[in-house]
């Protein structure tokens, strides 16, 4: 159930450049049972900024009644946001959308995580309920530069982990397309979060011969289906009327489902 | 005592709080946060004849103490609205305001014709003022001519009260409301959006597919009590106020401005629980300020003082 909370803030600090993770306690952390689903959250206290900014989880611990957030401070909000220090209480409406469902693979088979910058973190989670299951775990991280790099170390304590940056200064010189393309033909399923030009080339190479689970970016209004704002066409009427909408039908889809 | 019931042409308003249109779909989203028994009214998302998509993303994009949108009059059409939507909604103890919307006269009369006839529909609201449609929508509401005809053509096959949404993108906001009474309009719902536009900084074009979309948000509220100010001066017809309204205290001041009731829009993105927490904060606040009745609001900014002098003793 979607709730609106006022979340305290537990620790919240910059792990690359202009990176920030960001960790709240409240009772909505009951409510998050899926990898993938995002939270709306009020930056600022006055109107401006007046929308709320969607940003997925990165990792949910129900035990201490906590969630945690990797964000870019990029915006005004999100800028806002990277300056609020512990204890602040932070205005949460959530969780929103159908994210990741770890189940989609099976104990023994590999799956692979492709993420693109700020797409990283809901992968965190989703590999950590992976092998849990029993699921092994490959994961291609792309990013801009070293200065941008995180989680790196999390996601190898998970499983096999590939870097790579547009210029070369850590990992592999390219895109995570130019790692995947000589991997070993191993994993039965795809799951990717990132920019849309990445998720394109996932859909166009591995549609027709993997499973692949797309999570989709894009400008939102209210984050809970009711504004129309981030709505796509599904990939069986694609100039029609019929559509997605990516907050609340998403924002992961399988691949060829929606037209991205 | 209650202090907020409000009767309207075809309207009978526990409160005078509602959503609207464009803001708040077809309810179903928000059902699932709070009961929308709660609601004075819901302005339902606008319905053309056909089903439409609407324009290609991004659709909205953040201004100052406001939004863009251009989302484009998506909708899924007449037959679905009357065999889906508006029969959901009679769960609820609400009257529904059916926003219709078309690109010629003829798509505005068959919906009305239809529409109308359902039971939880108490009354239309004739969108001329949708600024993100090439055809129709705002050019319907820019020519006070247009306007008149469109509302009588409505007006002739409607069987609940025809309530006609203004847009504030005319040099004559006056003319248009006459207008459009002129032509029958049993009360007006304003203001609909300001057009504008947002330009992307690294690439220098705009941010809406689009191009331009419409303003909405508390960086319109000045431009709508004005309007309301000097409309509610030169008719006769009750209006419903909107642009901009995020806490019980702006209601207050669109009911001043002339307004009879108020809807919500651009605030449910920010707070899907606004129109529940102002409905709860409105007698409080008359309280506060010296009412009996939230009607007494209505008109304070040009009405002679002496009029509320009973109240204030």
């Amino acid at each position: 159930m979607i709730k609106n909370e006022a979340m305290k803030i537990v620790s919240q600090q910059e792990i690359a450049e202009s990176i920030y993770e960001l960790t709240l306690s409240g009772s909505l952390v009951s409510e998050m049972n899926q990898p993938g689903q995002f939270v709306h959250i009020k930056t600022g206290n006055g109107y401006e900024p007046l929308l709320r900014r969607p940003i997925s989880i990165s990792a949910i611990d129900k035990e201490n009644n906590t969630f945690t957030m990797v964000y870019r401070a990029e915006g005004k909000g999100t800028s806002l946001l990277s300056q609020k220090k512990n204890d602040a209480a932070i205005d949460v409406l959530g969780p929103l959308g159908n994210g990741f469902s770890p189940e989609a693979a099976m104990s023994g088979e590999t799956a692979l995580l492709v993420g693109g910058g700020i797409g990283v973190p809901p992968l965190y989670e989703l590999s950590k309920r992976l092998t849990k299951l029993g699921v092994n775990v490959i994961h291609v991280l792309g990013f801009q530069n070293a200065a941008t790099v995180f989680y790196e170390e999390k996601f190898q304590a998970l499983g096999e982990t590939y870097i790579t940056t547009v210029d070369g200064s850590r990992g592999t010189k390219g895109f995570v397309t130019d790692v995947i393309d000589k991997l070993s033909d191993s994993y039965t399923t795809i799951f990717a979060c990132g920019p849309t030009p990445m998720l394109r080339a996932l859909e166009s190479a591995y549609k027709e011969t993997k499973e692949v689970f797309l999570s989709l970016e894009e400008r939102m209004g209210c984050g809970i289906g009711a504004c129309f704002a981030c709505v796509c066409h599904t990939a069986d009427d694609p100039t029609g009327f019929h559509y997605k909408k990516v907050c609340s039908d998403g924002p992961v889809f399988r691949a060829g489902e929606v037209v991205l | 005592m209650n202090m907020l019931d409000i009767q309207l042409p075809g309207l009978d308003l526990k409160n005078p709080i509602m959503p609207a249109s464009g803001c708040f779909g077809f309810g179903k989203e928000f059902g699932n946060l709070y009961d929308l028994n709660v609601l004075g009214a819901i302005m339902v998302k606008a319905t053309t004849p056909e089903p439409r998509f609407g324009n290609p993303t991004p659709r909205v994009a953040e201004t100052s103490s406001g939004m863009l949108n251009a989302i484009g009059l998506q909708n899924p059409g007449l037959k679905h609205v009357m065999a889906d939507e508006l029969p959901w909604l009679n769960q609820f103890d609400v009257p529904i305001i059916a926003n219709i919307a078309g690109s010629q006269v003829e798509d505005y009369v068959t919906v009305a014709r239809e529409i109308s006839k359902v039971s939880n529909v108490k009354a239309l609201e004739l969108n001329i003022s949708c600024p993100n449609v090439k055809e129709g929508g705002i050019t319907f509401g820019t020519d006070p001519l247009v306007a008149k005809n469109v509302t009588e053509a409505v007006r002739a096959v409607s069987e609940v009260p025809v309530y006609v949404k203004l847009s504030p993108n005319v040099t004559n906001i006056v003319e248009m409301a006459q207008a459009v009474e002129a032509g029958g309009a049993d009360g007006l719902t304003m203001i609909n959006t300001l057009m504008g536009m947002r330009l992307d900084m690294k690439t220098g074009i705009p941010i809406l597919a689009n191009k331009t979309g419409g303003l909405s948000g508390p960086a319109i509220k000045p431009v709508a009590i004005r309007m309301i100010y000097e409309v509610s001066q030169a008719v006769t017809i009750p209006i419903i106020g909107m642009g901009g309204i995020m806490t019980a205290e702006d209601v207050i001041e669109f009911f001043y401005a002339g307004a009879s009731a108020v809807a919500v829009g651009t605030a449910n993105f920010t707070d899907p629980f606004v129109c529940p927490k102002i409905i709860e904060e409105l007698p409080v606040l008359l309280k506060k300020l010296g009412y009996n009745h939230i009607s007494e609001c209505t008109g304070r900014s040009w009405n002679k003082h002496e009029q509320f002098a009973n109240h204030r003793a």
